[in-house]
Parts: structure tokens; sequence; C-alpha cells
């Protein structure tokens, strides 16, 4: 490798397919912010929250759209709007509280009020002042009030979920998340009334994408997180699919648990223990559930902003959140449904340990994605590698392939034109 | 004020500090009681009264379980942990049962040698008085940095 080549300039894909990702892609700033460009703010639906998290008029929630701030209000009317938290005068991001219920929208630096659509209602001394019977000052008489409220997104709900995107031409949802994938969010998200059981935020030092590919990759639960494998919840001989929309963008790693026991596949790893019980089973004290229809884990990517967690009865919705290149913020919503009896209820809390932040198997995926960022970050003329189960793209009846992370690339190339 | 438990409380929470820095896991879990309940979780939950926590341990064995996975099962990079627990706030004393609070801040320093600020909150308690000293029932750590820094894997 010559010198000129070791921090590369220009963001050349100089690999034969998406098989080998080069580094760049998860190093280069400019890179980032054509992303957040073309995969946040065009083009895409980013999740926002859940309906349940807004119950009545005037409840709301700050969020982020990409990396920017926004807020989901309910209306007087029962819907749901998200506008950009940015003031229409000095651009001021107005909205402090993460969460709370309001009559209208108020920057506080000037007063200007905002109704539950982001429409400009108020503008303190529009028409100016009187003094010895003339008025001074105010706003010019071609001040149009229409044209200074805040930025209104494009909404999307569907089973309880809320999508936003400031792409007025953005595709209808539906169609963005395609039928192969909307089969298993319908599954999740099955008209019930969604129960929210609070959140987990972490801070992860690693390009956002890492993320998306921690879930599009098979290949790694069985091998880092020992804890599925010792206690019997993951094996390879499992039942598994894996299967994507027509554009590779968005996925399923879908599986379901065999009887447990010893056999080659296990055998081959070193961390199963045959004889290793938990003191306390309520860990993994499992009831299968009529929705399942089947498989006892459901990990989707809805590219490029959520991940959508089904691991037995743990349901989650994990928002990604990018901070710069070389971070981002991962926000778990942890919920259950109206019609869960207490008991199932303390069993989605209980089986929460093994998620978020502190969880059994999850801590070990934000570690990962902290030191593969810090690998590329010192060799940023070198590539990864995604070729198991070959260098095709293409649905899967098995779990030993980087198909999924194979085909985002594809998709991500296209997109962003390199 | 009972001047003497409010001295053994003192002593009790700093005796904790020195177990959970110095990784000594057994001490950890002795100063339990076996229906204990020990929690890790964000102001932000704890205020909207969400129940979600970034861990909830409900019995002895979910602590010594915990203790496998830190010990045995999870990645993560290596790190020190430094617990500076404020003097203890007793809000009640019952039979045999003393509810408290204090305020704690936890450093971490990594293989790297930078300290940072890690974990800021405080502990909500109900300790026990028992014949071979205090033992925790409960302890809530309610955290103020909502925002974990990667992971949390050992015990606050
Ligand atoms: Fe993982």
């Amino acid at each position: 490798m010559s010198q000129e080549n070791l921090i590369p300039l220009l963001p050349v894909w100089d690999q034969p397919d998406t098989s080998r990702i080069p580094f760049w892609a998860y190093t280069s700033k400019d890179i980032h912010k054509q992303e957040l460009e073309k995969l946040f703010y065009k083009g895409h639906w980013c999740y926002v929250g859940l309906e349940a998290e807004i119950p009545e008029t005037g409840d709301f929630k700050r969020t982020v759209v990409g990396e920017r701030s926004v807020i989901m209000v309910r209306d007087a009317q029962g819907g749901i709007n998200v506008v950009e938290n940015v003031c229409g005068h000095r651009g001021m991001q107005f909205c402090r509280e993460k969460h709370g219920t309001v009559k209208s929208f108020v920057c506080p630096y000037h007063q200007w009020n905002y109704d539950l659509e982001g429409n400009l209602q108020g503008v303190p001394f529009r028409r100016g002042v009187k003094q010895d019977g003339a008025v001074k000052g105010g706003m010019p008489k071609d001040f149009n009030p229409k044209e200074h409220g805040l930025t209104q997104l494009q909404v999307a709900r569907r089973g309880g979920v809320v999508f936003a995107s400031f792409d007025a031409d953005v595709e209808p949802f539906e169609d963005f998340i395609g039928p192969e994938m909307l089969a298993y969010f319908d599954r999740m998200f099955n008209g019930r009334k969604l129960k929210v059981l609070g959140y987990n935020n972490q801070r992860i030092p690693g390009n956002w994408k890492l993320m998306m590919e921690n879930i599009k990759d098979p290949y790694h639960p069985g091998l880092l997180h020992t804890w599925f494998v010792t206690f019997g919840l993951w094996r390879a001989d499992n039942r598994s699919e894996l299967k994507m929309d027509r554009h590779h963008r968005h996925a399923a790693m879908i599986s379901t648990k065999g009887e447990g026991g010893k056999n080659a596949q296990t055998t081959n790893i070193s961390s199963f223990k045959e004889s290793m019980q938990l003191n306390d089973p309520r860990f993994l004290d499992v009831e299968m559930e009529p929705w399942w229809n089947g498989p006892t884990a459901v990990m989707m990517t809805l590219f490029p902003s959520v991940i959508l967690q089904q691991q037995v009865n743990s349901v989650s919705t994990r928002h990604i959140q990018p901070n710069g290149h070389g971070s981002f913020d991962f926000v778990w919503t942890h919920f259950g449904y109206e019609d869960d009896t207490p008991e199932m209820t303390e069993r989605r809390l209980c089986q929460a340990n093994l998620f978020g932040p502190a969880g059994f198997v999850s801590a070990d995926d934000g570690e990962v994605i902290e030191f593969s960022q810090q690998g590329f970050e010192q060799k940023p003329f070198h590539r990864t590698l995604a070729e198991l189960g070959g260098r095709d793209i293409e649905d899967t009846d098995h779990m030993v392939s980087e198909t999924l992370i194979r085909g985002m690339y594809k998709y991500w190339r296209k997109v962003m034109g390199v | 004020m009972n001047m003497e438990i409010y001295l053994q409380l003192t002593e009790f929470n700093q005796e904790y500090a020195a177990a959970v820095d110095a990784a000594d896991w057994d001490r950890w879990l002795e100063m339990f009681t076996d229906d204990c309940t020990y929690r890790v979780q964000s102001r932000e939950n704890f205020d909207r009264n969400l129940p979600m926590a970034a861990l909830s341990l409900s019995s002895k064995g979910m602590l010594k379980d915990r203790i496998y996975g830190i010990t045995e099962t999870i990645f993560h990079d290596p790190y020190r942990q430094n617990h500076v627990i404020s003097a203890p706030r007793i809000t009640s004393i019952s039979t045999g049962l003393i509810e408290a609070q204090a305020n704690y801040a936890v450093f971490r320093t990594k293989n790297d040698g930078i300290a940072e600020v890690f974990n800021v909150g405080r502990y909500l308690d109900r300790i026990r008085q028992t014949p071979d000293g205090l033992r925790i029932e409960s302890r809530t750590c309610v955290f103020d940095n909502d925002m974990i820094l990667n992971s949390l894997i050992y015990p606050i």
C-alpha cells in the first residue's frame, strides 16, 4: 500500500462487489453527511415512536430523525404530527423537555407560538406598539405567518408505530417496507394497543451502520453471545430464515428455538455447557404467545433507523440516532400489549435483562461495535469481509450467511452513488 | 437520629463501595438478603413510573447469575470502577428495617488510563438488620445520566 493511499481522499468502491466493504464507509465525515441527506432525510421513513407514548391531546415526545431534532405530538383530532424542533424565527431548538403535555408550542426566546400541527399562531408585537398615537415597529405588512411555521414532516402510522419523513415525495409507508417485511411487522404490531414499559439509552462510539449490520449478522450470536449458547437459547441448528425486501435494505432474521441438548453443532462451539443451569430460571421462563405463529425470535432491521425486536417474550424497538460518523445513540423502547397479564408483563421485564446496555447478550454488541470502529479508524484504506455463505445476495433458510449485509450495501451503494 | 444505625449504615455503604470497586463479587453477594431485589434504573424511567430498568434482579439467584455473566460470558472492554458514596440519609427506621438513600458517583477507568464519570445517581435502599449485620433487601440505583456510555457490566 503506497503512502498516498493510506487515507482515501475519494470514496471509491474498489471492491468487486459488496462482500467486501471499504472502511471509509464508516470513517468518512463527508460520507456521513451524505448519508444523512440521502438515507435519513430523503426517500426513507424513519422511526419516531409509538402512539402509546402520546395517548392524549397535547402529549408530545421529543426525538430525532437522523440528526435533526423533531417533536411527535398528538393533536385534538387524535392525529399525530411530527414537526421539527427549530423555531421559525431565530432557529432555536425550543423544545427542551423529552416529553410532556402542551396546548401549543412556544419558543421562549420571543414567544412565537405554534399550534399542535406546527402552524405559527402568534407573533408578539407583530403589529408594533402604539406610541403617541403612532404605530411603531412590528413586522412588515407582507409578513405571512403561513410561511413561518415549524417544518412539518410526513407521518405514517401502522399498528401503533409512528414513522416520519422530511421528504414530501416519499413513497407510501407500506411500499417502503415492502410486502415481505410488512408481514413480520404486522405480526408484531397486529392492532393491539401497546403498553410502554420504559426506555434504555446507550451511546455507542461506532458508525450507525454497524448496528444495522449487527442485526443482519446471524454469524455472531452463537459465537460472541456466550450467554445465549451457554443457556441453550441459541443453537446453530435452530430452524431459521433470512429474508429481505426487494431492495435488500430491510431484513428479518427469523428463528425458531428447537429442543435443547447436545449435538454436533453445539459441541462445536466452545461455550456450550450442557450442565449449566441458571440459579433463577425466570430469565428464560418463556411462554409461547399465539401471535408468534411459530418463530421464537424475529429481529427486523428497517433501514436506516430502527430495529424491531422479538426475542421470545421480550419485545422492543431500538432506535438508531446518529451523532457524527463515529457515534450513535441507541434508544430502546420496551413495550408489552394491552391484554398482557401482570405475569406476562413481569416476564417481559425479566427477560429484558438480556437486552439493552447492561444486557447479558446485548452488552456484547455495543462493545464489539466500538472496537470495530477503532479498527476502521486506524486503517481507513482497508475493508471488511462479508463472504460467509458466498458473495451473492439471496434469502436463505439457514443462519450461516452474511447475505443480509451484502444486500444492505448493494442498496447503500445505489442510493449513495458510490 | 439514631447515631449507631447511622454509623453502621455509613460503614456498610463504604464496605459496599470497596467490594464493587475490588470486583469482589462474593462479598457483594453476601451483602444482600436471599429475597433481595437489585435494580439499576434510569431516572427517566423512575420519574415516569415506568418499570423498565437497565438491570432488574429480583432474587439472590439472579444476582449470582449476573455475576456468572460478568465473569464468564459477557464480552466487554476491561474497566475499573471507583465509587464515591455520600453519607446516608435515613428516611425511616422500623423494626429491623432501615429505609435510606445515598448519592453516589461511579468513575470508570479503562486500560487506556482515562477516568470518566460513568454513572451518577442515588441509592434507594431498604436495609435489614440481621444477626449477621446489615443486609440489603432492596437497592435501586436511580441514575441521572440516562445515556449509558456504551455498556454497563458491573453492579453499581
Ligand atoms: Fe448480537
